[in-house]
């Protein structure tokens, strides 16, 4: 394996993430993808090992100082391998968490971080609506002003964790005349009245991960849970998806891992022609192809996380956009190249590998599509290049 | 509520393992180990009766080589307090395991002496008993429910076909068996605080034992599958097989 020059701390993250994922979440996987129902048996694993503390501060209860994006993907990459769909409980707790992380004041940490890092409360993220997703100017969810209330009203949709999550950071419009700078993230719990849930979506993939709308209809939200000031919820979900990007990285990076193992261990024990299948070169070089592109992802992945956690105050927007979007695209090469080693057992459900490929395809859509992230990318490469000759 | 466990670093219940070219010993390289499964039982009902009790030590204690260390950390990232490690070449013979183990838990004060009811990589089955006959202690064996009140525990034990439930003072032995509890995973603050924890270890010379091991066998080759047809006139011949070939019919 290679050397990624890890902590001790975040080699024992690692080991007890992959123990967890190997010896709880997989032998489940199948199970929660067929019937689609929230994973909470696991859940409860992970938050009795404190995995889910790994990107909180100290002093709210976690580990996460320093280095909270790269224990976030260490464990991120671990719980993914054994299965892309249960890891998101974890994963969107994160992306869920970071407005507060990122822009709440110390009351606000206070208040929610301590549940949040002993896993007793899933967090959720909600951006999306029908009419705004990586069009975030779209947003049309309201949040106007009443006494020492908000009063909120929209519609979110797909979001992750929906409905099984307790704590909410929600993108709404505290001044739909101004556009995007009138926008503001409000901390909504899940018992406030108005506050309800849609459908449950049917996904192709990552079944086990819980999707569903949120429904606002005149829900009063106290103004000490806005995050940040007004104005400001654009800036604050930009800086999220810096931070959260790499997460998502590291679960298509788990994923195409995970495919590739089950790959190798298909290729070397299935024979044909009286010989293992990993014994023909065209075999072989697909996997060898597979195995360079997961090692890319990952050395591309864990190299950004550092950039973040030891950077601070800078933006990462370019890297972060880099790693999830080409490690999800390795997912979905690899995850389907490793169908092909399976050969047709590969596209039966009796065998693992294709709901990797199922769970892969997700990877280059949420977050920002893959279409997006080469936007950003182009937008800052072009830009820091005409910069550079003025 | 005091309660010393006796656990043992085995290779790991998923690990292929290979004899040694002397044939005598278990091929160790690229062998992953483990804390025995049934240990697990033993020191997870420690814990939980030093939590529900709110006060009381729980001791660990292995007999094993440096590499013991490691599943002594282990137990101490579950929630033990303390761990000792009785260094010395371990065999396949119970015996000599069982008198070091003695003689160091004979003058360690305690209510419940907790072992696995087996270790799987030898499958002895004998350390819980001939701890309990050095020691003079009552030993309830392969337990699957433990009750303690007042000085007094009344044991559930799986016995062929059903079950036996046996009552003794404490102190005494219990030898877990799966069922009794669910064990916990480590914490990853388990995990750092067990870095702070004592470890004691101390070479011990182990006594000679009893058995002498002869040779160690691996199971048979299984044989090569065979395809007796198709559909529901395969049916008879393969009932005929199980029944007069097989015979689990």
């Amino acid at each position: 394996m290679l050397d990624y020059f890890l902590t001790d701390e975040h080699q024992m993250i690692r080991e007890l993430s992959r123990t967890i994922a190997d010896e709880v979440l997989r032998p489940v996987a199948a199970d929660y993808d067929r019937s689609g129902e929230f994973p909470w048996p696991v859940v409860e694993k992970m938050a009795e090992a404190g995995l889910f503390g790994v990107f909180i501060e100290e002093r709210y209860g976690g580990l996460g100082d320093g280095d909270r994006t790269m224990n976030m993907v260490l464990v991120t990459e671990e719980l993914s391998k054994a299965c892309g769909g249960i890891s998101l409980a974890f994963a969107g707790t994160a992306l869920g968490t970071l407005p507060i992380i990122i822009a709440g004041s110390d009351e606000q940490k206070e208040k929610y971080l301590p549940s949040i890092a002993a896993g007793e409360r899933l967090a959720a993220f909600a951006l999306t609506e029908p009419q705004a997703g990586s069009d975030a100017a779209g947003i049309r969810t309201t949040a106007i002003r009443d006494g020492d209330h908000y009063v909120v009203n929209g519609i979110k949709q797909w979001i992750t964790n929906g409905g099984d999550a307790e704590i909410y950071t929600v993108v709404v419009m505290t001044n739909p005349e101004k556009g995007p700078r009138g926008a503001s993230t409000l901390v909504i719990e899940k018992d406030t009245p108005g506050f309800g849930f849609g459908k449950k979506e049917d996904k192709m993939g990552i079944r086990a991960s819980s999707t569903r709308e949120l429904v606002f209809e005149d829900c009063r939200v106290p103004v000490e849970n806005l995050l940040g000031r007004e104005g400001t919820g654009f800036i604050t979900a930009m800086k999220t998806f810096d931070a959260s990007r790499p997460g998502v990285g590291a679960q298509a990076l788990g994923i195409a891992q995970g495919a590739l193992d089950l790959a190798v261990d298909w290729a070397i024990s299935r024979k044909q022609f009286g010989s293992p299948v990993s014994s023909f070169q065209g075999l072989r070089f697909l996997l060898a192809d597979m195995a360079m592109q997961v090692e890319a992802a990952r050395a591309l992945i864990y190299a950004t996380a550092r950039h973040i956690d030891g950077n601070p105050k800078a933006r990462s927007t370019i890297y972060s956009a880099m790693s999830k979007c080409f490690a999800s695209d390795i997912a979905m090469r690899v995850t389907t190249d490793a169908v092909q080693v399976f050969g047709g057992s590969g596209y039966m459900k009796d065998y693992p590998i294709e709901k990797y490929m199922r769970d892969a395809k997700i990877t280059q859509i949420y977050e920002g599509t893959n279409q997006i992230q080469r936007e950003e990318i182009s937008r800052i490469l072009i830009g820091e290049h005409i910069a550079g000759q003025s | 509520m005091n309660s010393i466990v006796c656990i043992k670093r085995v290779p790991d219940s998923e690990t292929r393992v290979r004899i040694a070219s002397d044939g005598l010993a278990v091929d160790r390289s690229g062998v992953k180990f483990d804390m025995n499964e049934y240990d697990k039982y033993a020191l997870e009902e420690a814990i939980r009766r030093k939590e529900e009790a709110g006060e009381g030590l729980v001791t660990v204690l292995t007999v094993g080589g440096d590499d013991a260390r490691e599943t002594l950390r282990q137990a101490l990232a579950m929630g033990a307090d303390e761990a000792v490690l009785l260094r010395a070449e371990t065999g396949f013979d119970g015996l000599p395991v069982a008198v070091a183990l003695a003689e160091e838990i004979r003058d360690r004060p305690f209510d419940l002496l907790l072992f696995g009811k087996q270790a799987i990589d030898d499958d002895g089955m004998q350390v819980p008993a001939m701890v309990a006959e050095l020691l003079g202690l009552p030993a309830a064996t392969v337990v699957v429910s433990l009750e303690i009140e007042a000085g007094r525990a009344v044991a559930r034990r799986e016995v062929e076909g059903g079950h036996e439930t046996v009552e003794f003072d404490l102190p005494g032995i219990v030898a877990a068996q799966k069922g009794l509890n669910e064990p916990r995973y480590p914490s990853l603050k388990g995990i750092m605080a067990a870095k702070k924890k004592p470890l004691e270890e101390k070479d011990v010379t182990l006594v000679e034992g009893g058995l002498e091991l002869l040779e160690l066998s691996g199971p048979p080759d299984r044989p090569e599958p065979q395809i007796l047809g198709e559909g529901a006139e395969a049916v008879p011949e393969l009932v005929r097989r199980l029944r007069e070939e097989v015979k689990v019919l």
